[in-house]
């Protein structure tokens, strides 16, 4: 039974975070501008979980994750875009967008995943730019630099429960995998690189597994933000969108889920609660950024943690 | 003594119940949307500031008046950092204040991006600037700039009709929908009118090279060059054009207001001419009272986004007037029938959303702007 807390504490979080959200909206509590954030906030707790298995537990640096999410996005949006019935057309649209970019994940992921560190950061943020001038150039699909307009909204607040959902599959997904054999596989090559390979790891494929996997959720949270936009432009999907996201990665701490899922929410959430702030707003956001990091790295976080992981193995004892 | 006291106390009653009841204006709040900060931060802090002198200037004129009630016109005015997913959480916090109309937003894909659910609001929607088409689809969204393709038609129509120049060269931007957006309107409405686009070259956003271009230019029978573009570019583009030794007039579009403050040489964009709503040099009474305003709050010379914003706010103020009512549904039926005599000329709006005015061309004299006569 012990095993399991874990499990039904994520469970019970889950289900009693959709009942509150739920019951704010269809009770008029929430303001309208919580309302528009909920949405978002999904969308980035996916692309961070996603980005959390390729930084955090595989160890490489992605600059790309954003042109996956946009290669989704407009893939998806196209899907919404054809005139099919919603409920044919969404699931239909996620899974698209969700393969498109596992696809291209492939085609880049088997040449890139050969670099290593700072190399893989700077191909795939090349291929990041890549992505964006070709659906800068593709303007009878994808619109140009006007963008792809009209698209159905189908993924806002008042669909929250699929878009939860989504979110869900994406969070259970990476956790479960993680605790896998695959994912012991992930953590080793992170850890140790020639110790993986010498114990007959194939290094290669999990990277590339890991990588496909990544592109695939983030695909699916650019579906998502198509159906809550509306509007698709090339300009939206630029590297500050994958630093945007890696940022909340690395606050999350690496290699930690429920860290990312917070960090995600947050820096979110963040700079809307701010706006009372007027033009200090954003300077404000930085600060307290910069102060989130700082103390994610202090020796006082550091024993926090250490005196919690003390009580728990005392607990257990 | 006690009962003077007690007279004052009645005197000073009154007086305050009077100027509380003179005071007691109703508020109108106008929701407004644009970049403050980002990239394209300027024309959200143009459109603001603007928006801000026109607010000024009616509370001063003593607000708006329907019926038996003042109304004082307010701006609440949210940063959309220029991005379409901002813009919808900008939409939500100035209705959330409480806004009853909306202005914006700047920028047309964040425009675009608030379209449906002002839409499904039912509230009244002006864009000062957002030039795309998609931003005024809807019956309740209205424009107060040219969109894209009017400016290329006029400056087709300008070229072939006025001028008299039949073989013209475009530089435009692919990656801009502004520029991309004019440069298609314009080569076929030229094309349509007999002439013959020659060369049509495009360069990228931050683009400073342009010799590639100009050098295929060179190679052909162009009489004139048309750049839909900003004014850095056209900066580049001219200054580049004089190095090679080309002679050939340029054209612009009215990405070209504010070319004067950053080329090395004036002489370098004599005698261009660019299409333009607004001129802050030129000499009328309306304009010069407006950059006297704005020079002495902001400390700048207004650009065309600032008298965007001045006319937005006008534009509200006399739909109020016409409908005698500050319920959207009104507002949106009183838009067809008002006739707003702006900073960017005199113009009417049809049902679709359009305003009806004058296109104006900006010519650089003498190193100044001027309209051209």
């Amino acid at each position: 039974m012990k095993k399991y807390g874990k499990q039904i504490l994520g469970c019970a979080a889950a289900i009693a975070v959709y009942v509150a959200v739920t019951a704010a909206v269809n009770m008029g509590v929430m303001s309208r501008q919580m309302m528009s954030l909920i949405v978002p906030v999904c969308m980035n707790i996916m692309l961070a979980v996603s980005l959390c298995m390729v930084v955090g537990f595989l160890g490489e640096l992605s600059l790309g994750h954003a042109a996956f999410m946009s290669i989704g996005a407009y893939a998806g949006a196209l899907v919404l875009k054809s005139g099919l019935p919603t409920v044919a057309a969404l699931p239909l649209a996620v899974v698209t967008g969700g393969a498109c970019a596992a696809v291209l994940g492939l085609i880049v992921g088997i040449p890139v995943l050969r670099l290593r560190g700072d190399y893989l950061a700077i191909t795939t943020l090349a291929f990041g730019e890549i992505i964006k001038s070709v659906f800068n150039a593709a303007t009878p699909i994808t619109g140009g630099a006007g963008g792809l307009k009209r698209i159905p909204p189908v993924t806002t607040y008042r669909n929250f429960t699929f878009v939860y959902v989504l979110m869900l599959i994406v969070i259970v997904l990476v956790s479960n995998l993680v605790n896998s054999r695959h994912g012991r596989a992930i953590c080793a090559i992170r850890d140790n690189y020639i110790a993986a390979e010498a114990i007959g790891i194939k290094v290669s494929l999990f990277k590339t597994m890991a990588f496909v996997l990544a592109a695939f959720m983030a695909g699916m949270a650019g579906v998502v933000y198509a159906g809550n936009i509306g509007i698709l432009r090339p300009g939206n999907f630029d590297y500050n969108t994958s630093i945007e996201i890696l940022v909340m990665v690395v606050l999350g701490g690496m290699g930690n889920i429920t860290g990312s899922i917070i960090a995600a929410a947050l820096l979110t959430l963040l700079p809307e609660l701010l706006r009372g702030l007027s033009n200090y707003r954003m300077l404000v956001y930085a600060i307290v950024l910069i102060a989130m990091m700082l103390f994610s790295n202090s020796p006082l976080r550091r024993m926090l943690a250490e005196k919690r992981n003390m009580r728990q193995a005392d607990k257990i004892q | 003594m006690k009962k003077f006291v007690k007279l004052a106390s009645v005197a000073c009653v009154a007086a305050m119940t009077v100027s509380a009841t003179t005071m007691a204006a109703e508020e109108f709040w106008i929701g407004g949307i644009g970049p403050l900060t980002g990239a394209v931060a300027s024309y959200g802090i143009s459109v603001k500031q603007g928006a801000e002198i026109a607010v000024k200037e009616i509370h001063e004129a003593g607000d708006v008046t329907i019926g038996d009630t003042t109304y004082e016109i307010k701006l609440d005015y949210q940063d959309d950092q220029g991005s379409e997913d901002i813009a919808p959480q900008a939409y939500n916090t100035v209705m959330d204040n409480g806004a009853n109309v909306i202005m914006g937003a700047v920028t047309s894909g964040p425009c675009i991006a608030i379209t449906s659910d002002t839409y499904a609001d039912g509230i009244l929607q002006i864009t000062p600037s957002g030039s795309a088409e998609d931003c005024i689809a809807n019956d309740n969204a209205f424009r107060i700039c040219f969109s894209d393709p009017e400016q290329g038609v006029a400056m087709a129509d300008y070229l072939i009709d006025t001028v008299g120049i039949s073989k013209v060269a475009v530089i435009y931007n692919t990656a801009d929908d502004y520029s991309s957006g004019i440069k298609e309107a314009f080569e076929a409405e030229f094309t349509e009118k007999g002439g013959e686009v020659v060369a049509s070259e495009a360069f990228q956003t931050g683009d400073q090279e342009f010799n590639t271009q100009l050098t295929t230019i060179q190679g052909t029978d162009a009489e004139a060059i048309y750049v839909p573009a900003y004014y850095q570019d056209a900066t580049y583009i001219t200054k580049q054009a004089a190095d090679q030794g080309m002679e050939l007039p340029f054209f612009g579009s009215d990405g070209w207001d504010g070319v004067l403050g950053t080329v090395t040489d004036p002489a370098l964009v004599e005698g261009c001419i660019f299409t333009s709503p607004f001129c802050a040099s030129v000499d009328e009474e309306k304009t010069v009272a407006f950059v006297e305003a704005y020079q002495e709050a902001y400390d700048a010379i207004p650009d065309q986004f600032a008298a965007d914003g001045y006319d937005c706010v006008y534009t509200f103020k006399a739909a109020m007037e016409q409908a005698q009512s500050i319920e959207s549904e009104d507002l949106i039926a009183a838009m067809t029938e008002i006739t707003v005599d702006g900073l960017t000329g005199t113009m009417t709006f049809d049902a679709s959303g359009a305003p009806i005015k004058d296109v104006l061309f900006v010519t650089v004299k003498d190193g100044a702007y001027t309209f051209v006569e």
